[in-house]
């Protein structure tokens, strides 16, 4: 039997993401130097995975599989990003 | 006169990887057999798979109509800035062709995917699945994670091609090797994709034809998936010349190594399973034998190339070409061949003539020597690839090369020939001519419509050769 | 025996599945697997921005404070309201609420309208301001040009292919609200609502990625 969340559950998802993107864009505001983009990812990511547990009913879904398949999804694009800016990052260390 | 070396070149590419290597085993024998052997009815999403069908007709006659209108120049590697800014032949068109055939692809591994978790028969655990399973679910993994950031680059080259906004272009401060990241970033991947599917045959065929379980189930299975995954860490071993910082390039050599790894553990454990078996040379046995050893000499070439050092004297050369093609042809090609001719009786009801089947099997492995062998010993001589011309001291092993190639051509036309007679002519099949494991032996040659007149209760481990006959009842 | 729902329902269910419990769990599963070729389809466009960003940070800063703060985030406050409006529509499908679903469905498609018109005006700001790559772009108003041009190279490109994936998704709601109008989903039954509900929340999920990284990359605006 599918999971069926009281509206109350998505308003306060909604509240608290209209929260985070009042805070992401007033940080952005204050000059952080090399940590505000850090910060602003980790920002978005809060926002993320809200969207993904709750909106995207990730919480609810019984079995691992879906979980195997979005953290799947996540790490395979860490690959790309990672492995590839390993090559920009160190052309410089000669 | 380069040219049209070029464009040669680049369609074969093109066309062989696209629309050959990658959708061959999964879409002719993987559609078929993988709801048989799960013991389901259909895939997942039958309606799905007809789409990706559809796809890949309209991307093969996108493609037929770009090589009658000249064809691309620029490698089927697509490298910016001269197929952004300075090709003159039809980039776009090619690269729509192949954006298409990728979304064929992935449909087909999205399937797949669901319809092996989802599908399995009551009592198919996942530690009973056909390794020919277990191989196209890691192809799967692959086709979904990686074809998606070749159709995204080769958009990009699109929009700079036509609309020049230009991400790679180095008047905005563009670099054509994130280009290359991006595009190898699928194509290694890519061969993984390619390869997978037949060691699943191989699988298949080799306890077959041993009359024994395989050796090592679970480390074939999990080696798959080790391939699968490591696949993807290795892709800039195909720019250790571009530029790459030096730093980054150990890091992928280092994986390009450990990828060798999972592919030794199954070379060894189909060995380990046929000693001490009942030996049949049947016809698909003949192509397991080929591809296990040629599979084996191009990989271990790859362990060459994965050597920063050797690779600056090889990197370029027919040594690459030769290393490649011993792997797709005398690997893939091999398996493919191989696993038509096993699942042939199942498939249309007919046994093939066995002993044309042999015959051919000797000229394709006798062709494909001549052909590739020649190429190795050019490319260490320093012969260059993709040059359209050479200079004479390359000369006898060129035409030793082309010779071989008639030959293969030879042992290649043979099997057309006999699978169509065989439709009309051929013996009628039984519902298990082979004597073999598995769950799709278990329903009629051909199948009806839903595979099974009732679902099977699977009770038993797979490759349960120590139950069934201890002798091929055909193929003598 | 069996309401006129349960009928509805049962004709849903396709020859290949043994029961529509599993024919939702497959259909579910096909759905994240699909999302997770969008996430690598983007990841490459992440992956050229994040590369051009780490090479040519200043340009990153200059191009970004070029950027229309409020257009940003008035579209990020317009696209998470759609999403609350999906959610509560998919939850109105499992609750057998037609009504409800359709008309939290086209408000959904009212939000994602107001989002595709918002960014019309944005991109044709740009486009005046000679913003916009090649030929027309002005180069001489910058200090880092030309690398502020592949700032805007990517900001086209990304949210361009966000842009379409929103029109891709409009189609897809305004589809299923047309058969949610004419009764063909029900509580036991609702596969597509919940699907197409996946979709749209990733389209929401990629824009609140790339509202920080293209909007809010300087902490002082031109």
């Amino acid at each position: 039997m599918e999971h069926i969340s009281p509206k109350r559950t998505y308003v306060l998802v909604w509240a608290a993401l209209m929260v985070l993107t009042v805070v992401t864009a007033a940080v952005s505001r204050i000059d952080l130097g090399p940590f505000s983009t850090p910060v602003a990812l980790f920002i978005a990511s809060c926002k993320g995975v809200l969207v993904v547990l709750f909106f995207m009913h990730a919480k609810y879904i019984s079995g691992k599989t879906t979980y195997l398949v979005i953290a799947a999804g996540f790490f395979w694009l860490l690959i790309l990003l990672f492995l590839a800016m390993s090559d920009y990052i160190s052309r410089a260390w000669i | 006169m380069p040219d049209t070396y070029n464009k040669l070149f680049s369609m074969h590419g093109q066309v062989m990887i696209f629309f050959f290597l990658i959708p061959s085993v999964p879409a002719v024998l993987g559609n078929f057999l993988i709801p048989m052997m799960i013991g389901a009815k259909d895939l997942a999403f039958p309606r799905l798979n007809l789409l990706s069908w559809y796809l890949y007709i309209s991307a093969g006659l996108l493609m037929l109509y770009t090589i009658m209108a000249g064809g691309v120049d620029t490698g089927w590697t697509f490298y910016p800035p001269y197929s952004t800014s300075f090709s003159n032949s039809n980039v776009v068109l090619a690269a729509t062709s192949i954006f298409i055939a990728g979304f064929s692809s992935i449909l087909t591994g999205l399937n797949f995917i669901v319809t092996v978790h989802r599908m399995r028969a009551p009592g198919m655990t996942w530690s009973r699945l056909p390794l020919f399973v277990w191989s196209n679910y890691a192809t799967a993994i692959i086709q979904v994670l990686g074809t998606p950031v070749l159709a995204i680059t080769l958009a990009l080259v699109g929009l700079e091609r036509i609309f020049h906004i230009g991400v790679f272009d180095p008047k905005v401060g563009g670099d054509p090797v994130l280009f290359q990241h991006l595009f190898w970033f699928y194509s290694h991947p890519a061969v993984y994709i390619m390869i997978l599917p037949g060691m699943g045959v191989v699988s298949e065929i080799v306890p077959c034809f041993s009359r024994k379980r395989i050796f090592g189930y679970s480390f074939i299975a999990m080696a798959s998936v080790a391939i699968a995954v490591l696949g993807f860490l290795v892709w800039a071993h195909h720019q250790f010349v571009a530029g790459i910082s030096v730093y980054s390039a150990m890091i992928f050599s280092f994986f390009s190594y450990m990828v060798a790894v999972p592919s030794a553990i199954k070379v060894f454990n189909w060995t380990a399973t046929m000693y001490r078996g009942k030996i049949s040379y049947t016809t698909p046995m003949l192509y397991a034998f080929g591809f296990i050893g040629l599979f084996t000499m191009g990989g271990m070439t790859g362990l060459f190339l994965a050597a920063l050092g050797l690779d600056v004297h090889v990197h370029d050369t027919y040594f690459v070409v030769a290393h490649f093609h011993y792997i797709m042809v005398g690997g893939m090609v091999m398996a493919y061949i191989g696993g038509l001719h096993f699942w042939w009786p199942k498939i249309s009801g007919r046994m093939y003539p066995e002993l044309w089947g042999r015959l051919a099997a000797l000229i394709i492995f006798i062709g494909f020597h001549l052909t590739f062998f020649p190429q190795f010993i050019l490319g260490y001589l320093g012969m260059p690839r993709r040059y359209h011309a050479y200079t004479s001291e390359f000369q006898i092993l060129n035409v030793l090369s082309t010779a071989g190639a008639s030959i293969l051509a030879v042992g290649y036309l043979l099997p057309m020939v006999y699978f169509l007679w065989s439709l009309r002519y051929g013996k009628l099949a039984t519902d298990n001519p082979w004597a073999a494991s598995g769950l799709e032996w278990m329903t009629p040659s051909p199948p009806p419509t839903f595979n099974f007149e009732e679902t099977p209760v699977v009770t038993w481990e797979a490759y349960n050769y120590d139950q069934l006959p201890q002798e091929v009842p055909v193929g003598e | 025996m069996g309401n006129s729902r349960t009928v509805v329902a049962k004709r849903e269910l396709r020859h290949h599945f043994s029961d529509l419990e599993q024919q939702r769990e497959a259909s579910s599963m096909g759905m994240w697997v699909f999302l997770v070729t969008e996430i690598m389809f983007f990841g490459g466009m992440f992956c050229c921005y994040l590369v051009y960003r780490y090479l040519y940070f200043h340009a990153w800063v200059e191009g970004s404070q070029h950027m229309e703060f409020w257009y940003g985030t008035i579209n990020t406050v317009v696209l998470i309201g759609s999403s609350l409006t999906m959610a509560l529509a998919v939850r109105a499908s499992q609750l057998g609420q037609r009504k409800l679903l359709v008309l939290l469905l086209l408000l959904t498609i009212l939000l994602g309208l107001a989002f595709m018109g918002i960014k019309a005006v944005e991109y044709h700001q740009h486009w005046l301001n000679h913003e916009f790559p090649g030929s027309s772009f002005d180069l001489k108003k910058w200090q880092d040009a030309p690398h502020v041009e592949m700032f805007f190279v990517l900001y086209f490109t990304m949210t361009g292919f966000h842009a379409l994936h929103v029109v891709i998704g409009l189609f897809a709601v305004g589809f299923v609200a047309y058969f949610a109008w004419r009764g063909r989903y029900t509580a036991e039954y609702h596969n597509p609502v919940e699907n197409v509900g996946l979709y749209w929340h990733f389209v929401d999920l990629v824009w609140i990625y790339l509202y920080p990284l293209l909007y809010l990359i300087s902490h002082r605006h031109a």
